[in-house]
């Protein structure tokens, strides 16, 4: 079918607005991040003579290095276990279809829709109890935890999908379940991992409650976390504020603008299984 | 998390006949059982340690008043009568739900119409540049969307600059400190994170209509309003009650972008369930009431999401 040419021209207008409002606040926050520090800057005004030494000084008061070292421990302190179990447990229900698999997925959704903030207040007295409060651990071992609900669901909807044939001419060759999963079923299984990675990364980077509540020391949380204390440090120098915003949420950018096509199809499909 | 109760496939739920067992059989399938578990159990075991306790001592600590320290002491429901019968809490419980009209009806309207307009031209790479643009907002940490609004809504924000330009700067203020204002601001912060979401979902949702239905309608003499309402919408069923889920659960449950763009304020104009808890957990010392509290939120949410599940699931043409 072919659209009307007054459809077309529309329909662009309509998204280039759209991306105009998308872009604006980053725009606005670069522009601010450029003033001369100690300035007080007004809306969008590009300045006349750039200060793109902000940037330097934010890294510095930010300690960049460190957050970023912190953020990456955290990411792969959640993510690959997350991934792991919970491609085990998707095979287990979804495919060798265990006795009480209903039962136990039931359990596994009743978490689904639930919020963080429902957990956060025992989560810390057990963190304290572990005496794990203010280290990484109390952010990566809680994270795993509540990623369960969706990563289950995710992996064993794909592994409900995939032949039992399979399985069963495995077993006929005389494989040993661990082999079946490892040799035949993993491999088979690598897009929706992919995307579960994705989706994983990405939430534990950005994620925020647990890692104010349960961590003090800004160095030791995530990028998102890490972002509320420079905020709290810095709120009224909103030229370096602006310049620490953009340095904390640069490096999400950058693998998202490598992996946009992925992102963008793990975003949707996780949003439409979720 | 974006996640929701879903429409997930189903597929073979019942387990194929087995024959019947000899004694063999039954050995060597009780063992595979056993061994089907071990895979199971290092996430349930996460997921019972660090989710399914924490619930059910969020439930038992509602129940008593306790500063966290001290010893708790039994108060049966009556931290609950307080979420119910406290005029500051309902009203917290009631911004929650306002915001639900911005983070979760106007992403969803908007985006529908955007969707509907933007229905074919995004493919080629002005579809891919669109894409990318409008999921942005999706990828940086919720913080970060706070502190770049927060800047723009402020008073020397772009937002009061070109009010000024226009001639309107009677109307300039400080939009997240403004009594009025400050809630609809916060909204508007969150209906821009999730409407590329929504956009997106939807013109996936709308690329795999059949043509032929547009070719009928318009063959019938429909206009556009027309052709939407019997056909864009009806198809676009499931694809909305994503949408909704996954916005109405980001409304209720809000954090992040209110405790960096207001941290409540002004007075309790702001203040959300999410960030109440937060307070009378680590500020007030008072863990019962937050609990309660907890509790009421997480049902508020399934009372939410339950129903737009089950309306929208499944009877796709």
């Amino acid at each position: 079918m072919n659209l009307s040419r007054r459809e077309q021209v529309t329909g662009r207008v309509f998204l280039i607005v759209l991306i105009l409002v998308t872009l604006l606040p980053f725009v606005s926050m670069l522009s601010a991040a450029l003033q001369p520090r100690g300035t007080v800057p007004t809306g969008l005004s590009w300045p006349s003579d750039p200060q793109w030494g902000n940037f330097a000084d934010a890294f510095t008061a930010a300690n960049m290095g460190a957050l970023l070292r912190s953020s990456l421990l955290i990411v792969l302190g959640v993510v690959p276990v997350s991934v792991l179990i919970a491609t085990m447990a998707g095979f287990g229900l979804g495919q060798l279809r265990v006795p009480g698999a209903r039962l136990v997925f039931g359990l596994f959704l009743l978490g689904l829709t639930l919020p963080f903030e429902a957990v956060v207040t025992p989560l810390y007295y057990q963190m304290q109890d572990l005496g794990l409060l203010n280290t990484r651990w109390a952010i990566i071992l809680p994270l795993i935890g509540l990623y369960m609900p969706f990563a289950v669901f995710w992996m064993r909807a794909h592994f409900t999908n995939v032949p039992v044939e399979l399985s069963e001419a495995a077993r006929v060759d005389g494989s040993s379940t661990w082999q079946l999963f490892w040799r035949v079923q993993v491999p088979l299984a690598r897009p929706a991992i992919a995307s579960l990675t994705i989706l994983m990364f990405l939430w534990t980077w950005n994620q925020f409650l647990l890692a104010i509540v349960l961590v003090d020391d800004a160095t030791k949380r995530t990028m998102a976390g890490a972002l509320g204390a420079f905020q709290g440090q810095w709120g009224t120098d909103l030229v370096l504020l602006c310049a620490g915003s953009l340095l904390i949420l640069t490096p999400t950018l950058i693998v998202f603008l490598i992996f946009q096509r992925q992102f963008i199809k793990a975003l949707i499909q996780g949003s439409v299984k979720g | 998390m974006t996640s929701a109760l879903g429409s997930a496939p189903t597929g073979r739920d019942e387990r194929p006949a087995r024959p019947t067992p000899t004694r063999a059989h039954r050995f060597r399938w009780a063992r595979a059982a056993g061994t089907g578990w071990l895979y199971v159990l290092p996430a349930l075991v996460m997921y019972a340690v660090f989710v399914l306790r924490p619930l059910a001592l969020t439930i038992q600590y509602s129940l008593y008043d306790w500063n966290g320290i001290g010893v708790a002491r039994w108060a049966g429901l009556d931290n609950y009568l307080t979420v119910f019968t406290d005029s500051d809490l309902l009203k917290i419980i009631g911004n929650a739900v306002i915001l639900i009209v911005f983070f979760s009806f106007i992403p969803v309207a908007l985006g529908l119409l955007v969707a509907s307009l933007v229905r074919r031209i995004t493919t080629g790479a002005f579809g891919t540049v669109v894409r990318t643009i409008l999921f942005l907002p999706q990828v940086i940490p919720l913080v970060a969307a706070g502190i770049a609004w927060s800047w723009l809504l402020s008073s020397n924000g772009l937002i009061n600059q070109v009010l000024r330009a226009v001639g309107l700067g009677g109307v300039a203020r400080a939009w997240l400190g403004d009594f009025d204002t400050a809630l609809p601001a916060v909204g508007v912060i969150g209906a821009w994170v999730l409407l590329g979401l929504c956009t997106i979902l939807l013109v996936t949702g709308m690329s795999k209509i059949d043509p032929a239905l547009y070719e009928a309608a318009r063959l019938d003499g429909a206009g556009p309003v027309r052709e939407f309402l019997a056909v864009t919408l009806p198809s676009l069923r499931q694809e909305i009650g994503v949408c909704l889920t996954v916005t109405i659960i980001a409304a209720l449950a809000s954090f992040d972008i209110v405790y960096i763009s207001t941290s409540g304020g002004p007075g309790l104009q702001t203040t959300v369930p999410g960030l109440e808890i937060y307070r009378l957990a680590f500020s007030q010392r008072q863990v019962g009431l937050a609990s309660a509290l907890a509790v009421v939120l997480m049902l508020l949410v399934l009372a939410c999401v339950l129903p737009i599940q089950r309306l929208t699931r499944g009877e796709k043409p």
